[in-house]
C-alpha cells in the first residue's frame, strides 16, 4: 500500500501564528518557513542570503528559540509561535531595545543581514538568561576535565561570548564590531530580566 | 525540488509502520540537514513523516545512574542539561563547538547522528559519488579531499562524518536505542555505524523504517574527566578538520582506563581503541600519549592534500589527554 509518487505538488492547509496573528494558508509542503512569511504573507524583514542555514539571514524565533526559517518547512511550522524582526517593535512603534541599540551604534552597513542578527541577538539574550552555555563559557568554566559549576546561573555576556554566540549570523560588510557592541550595551541595561 | 506529502505520526509504532509500508518515506526530525539536501537535490523523499512532536523530547535517569537522552532533544537542550554539564562535559563540549545556535535549537540527537557526510562530491548533484549514485565513481581522490578520511576509507570513499555529538557518544560507549518493525533493540556506536567498503551508500546498519528512540549514556564515572577539543578552519561555526573527545582516569600516575575518539578523520566517529589498548597500565606521560596515538594512526591512508592531518591528530590527541593527566594530577 505504497504511495504513489505524484509530479502534483502536495498541499496542506497550514495555521501559521506570526507576529500574534493567525493565517491560514494553503502551501506546498516544499515552502519553506522563510518563504511563506515573505512571499505568502508578505513580511518581508527576514531576508533570504543563502537559504542553505549557512548565514543567519532567515534567523526568526519559533516558539522563544532563535532557528533558521529557510531549514524549516512551514508545514512543520504549523501551531508554532513565530516572531519575525516585524514583531519585536512595540504596536506604537517603539522600537525593541535591541533595534535601537543597532541604530545607535551603527552597527551595519547594508542591511541586509540586520533582521537576522536581531532576532538571533534576542534569542541570544534570552538563553543567556536562561543560563544556556557557549563553547567560550564551557571553556572558561570547566578546562579539560573541570566540573561546569556554573549550570543554571545566567551567563554574563562578553565580546568574546557574543561574538561565539552570534556566530551563525554572516555580515559581509563586516559591521560585526558595532553588532557586538550594540548586544552588549541591551545586555548590560536589561540584564538577566531579559528574554 | 521533488514534491512531498507530509505527515506527523502519532506514536513511534506508527511513525515505524508508515516508512515501512510507503515507498520513499523518511523520518523527518529538526531538519537541518535533510531540508538542505532535498533542495540541493540529493535526497527526494516522496513523504516526510515528522517525528518531532513524538514523545521522545525529555532527558532522564536512567538505571544505574546513567542517562536517557530522547531521540527528539534539541542539540541546545542537551548542551544545556545540569547533568550533561557535570557528568559528561566532553558531550556538552562537542554539541557545543558544533554549528551555531539557530541550529542547535533545531537539530535532534537522533538526526545528528544520522547526518550525512559534507563531502563536496556528495552535495553536488553534477557530479559523480560513488555515496549519492553507486557505482558513478569517486572524484575525491584525485580532487577536493583535503577535509576527507585519513581512516577506514575504501578505494569507493573516503567521506567523513561530520558531527561532533556522535564523537563524545563514542568516546562515552553510547547505546542507541532503535525502534523497527521487529520491534525495540539497542546498538552500540560501532553497530550503528557502517565502514564504506564497496557500499558506501550505506552509512548506517540500520533499514529505511528504522527510528531511532533514544541514546543512553552509562554512568559517568570517569567520563566526569573528560573533554572535546575541535580544530576548524574558523574559530566558530565549521565543521571539524579534525576533533578528539577523550575521557582519562590516571591512578598513581599509571593510566587506569581511557576513552578516545576521534571526528572528521573517518567515515564514521573513530574510536581509537589501538590507542587506548596501548595506554592501559602505561605512564600518564606526554611520551605515552604520542606513542599511543602514532600507534592509532599506523593504519592511516592519507593522501595528498590530508596528509597534514596525520600530525595533526598526533599532536592534538597528545594535548588533549596531557591536559586531562595535567588536571587529574
Amino acid at each position: 500500500m505504497g504511495l504513489v509518487r505524484t509530479t502534483e505538488p502536495a498541499t496542506s492547509v497550514v495555521r501559521l501564528r506570526v507576529n500574534g496573528e493567525t493565517h491560514v494558508l494553503t502551501l506546498d509542503n516544499r515552502t519553506t518557513l522563510l518563504d511563506a512569511l515573505r512571499e505568502t504573507i508578505g513580511l518581508t524583514g527576514s531576508k533570504k542570503g543563502c537559504d542553505h542555514g549557512q548565514c543567519g539571514a532567515c534567523t526568526v524565533l519559533v516558539d522563544g528559540r532563535r532557528a533558521n526559517s529557510c531549514l524549516l518547512f512551514a508545514v512543520a511550522a504549523q501551531d508554532a509561535e513565530i516572531t519575525t524582526v516585524e514583531g519585536l517593535a512595540e504596536p506604537d512603534g517603539t522600537l525593541h531595545p535591541l533595534q535601537q541599540a543597532f541604530v545607535d551604534r551603527d552597527a551595519l552597513q547594508c542591511g541586509y543581514c540586520t533582521p537576522g542578527q536581531i532576532c538571533s541577538a534576542a534569542g541570544v539574550l534570552a538563553e543567556a538568561a536562561a543560563g544556556w552555555p557557549s563553547a567560550v563559557s564551557a571553556a572558561r568554566r570547566t578546562g579539560p576535565g573541570v566540573l561546569d559549576a556554573g549550570a543554571g546561573a545566567p551567563a554574563v555576556l562578553d565580546a568574546a561570548e557574543v561574538r561565539e554566540r552570534m556566530s551563525g549570523n554572516l555580515c559581509r560588510c563586516g559591521a560585526y564590531v558595532n553588532i557586538v557592541a550594540a548586544i552588549l550595551d541591551v545586555a548590560a541595561t536589561t540584564g538577566e530580566e531579559t528574554g | 525540488m521533488q514534491p512531498f506529502q507530509y505527515q506527523r505520526p502519532a506514536d513511534a509504532a506508527g511513525a515505524v509502520a508508515t516508512v515501512a509500508e510507503t515507498d520513499g518515506a523518511v523520518f523527518l526530525g529538526g531538519g537541518t540537514n535533510l531540508v538542505d539536501l532535498m533542495k540541493l537535490g540529493v535526497e527526494a523523499p516522496g513523504l516526510l513523516v515528522d517525528v518531532t512532536r513524538l514523545p521522545m523530547n525529555r532527558i532522564e535517569r536512567a538505571g544505574g545512574g546513567g542517562l536517557r537522552i530522547g531521540a527528539g532533544v534539541r542539540n541546545s537542550d542537551l548542551a544545556a542539561d545540569p547533568r550533561v554539564r557535570a557528568e559528561y562535559p566532553v558531550l556538552a563540549q562537542a554539541l557545543l563547538a558544533g554549528a551555531s545556535g539557530q541550529l542547535r535549537n533545531m537539530a535532534t540527537v537522533g538526526g545528528n547522528l544520522l547526518q550525512r557526510t559534507r563531502c563536496l562530491y556528495f552535495q553536488d548533484v553534477t557530479k559523480p559519488c560513488n555515496k549519492r549514485r553507486p557505482g558513478s565513481g569517486c572524484p575525491a581522490r584525485t580532487g577536493d579531499h583535503r577535509n576527507l578520511a585519513i581512516l577506514g576509507g575504501s578505494q569507493q570513499c573516503i567521506a567523513t562524518h561530520p558531527s561532533d555529538m556522535a564523537v563524545a557518544l563514542a568516546a562515552l560507549d553510547a547505546v542507541v536505542h532503535v525502534e523497527g518493525a521487529a520491534g525495540e533493540r539497542t546498538m552500540s556506536l560501532d553497530e550503528l555505524y557502517r565502514l564504506p567498503g564497496d557500499q558506501p551508500d550505506r552509512d548506517t546498519t540500520l533499514a529505511r523504517s528504522d527510528l531511532i528512540t533514544a541514546v543512553e549514556l552509562p554512568p559517568p564515572g570517569f567520563a566526569r574527566r573528560s573533554a572535546y577539543r575541535k580544530v576548524r578552519d574558523r574559530a566558530s561555526y565549521a565543521f571539524a578538520v579534525t576533533s578528539v573527545a577523550a575521557a582519562l582516569d590516571v591512578a598513581d600516575g599509571q593510566v587506569r582506563d581511557v576513552r578516545l575518539a576521534v571526528g572528521a578523520v573517518a567515515p564514521v566517529p573513530w574510536r581509537a581503541r589501538r590507542a587506548e589498548q596501548a595506554l592501559l597500565g602505561r605512564p600518564a606521560t606526554e611520551d605515552a600519549f604520542r606513542s599511543a596515538v602514532d600507534a592509532e594512526l599506523a593504519a592511516a591512508a592519507p593522501l595528498r592534500h590530508n596528509a597534514f592531518k596525520v600530525p595533526l591528530v598526533s599532536n592534538v590527541v597528545t594535548a588533549v589527554l596531557s591536559q586531562l593527566a595535567g588536571s587529574a594530577a
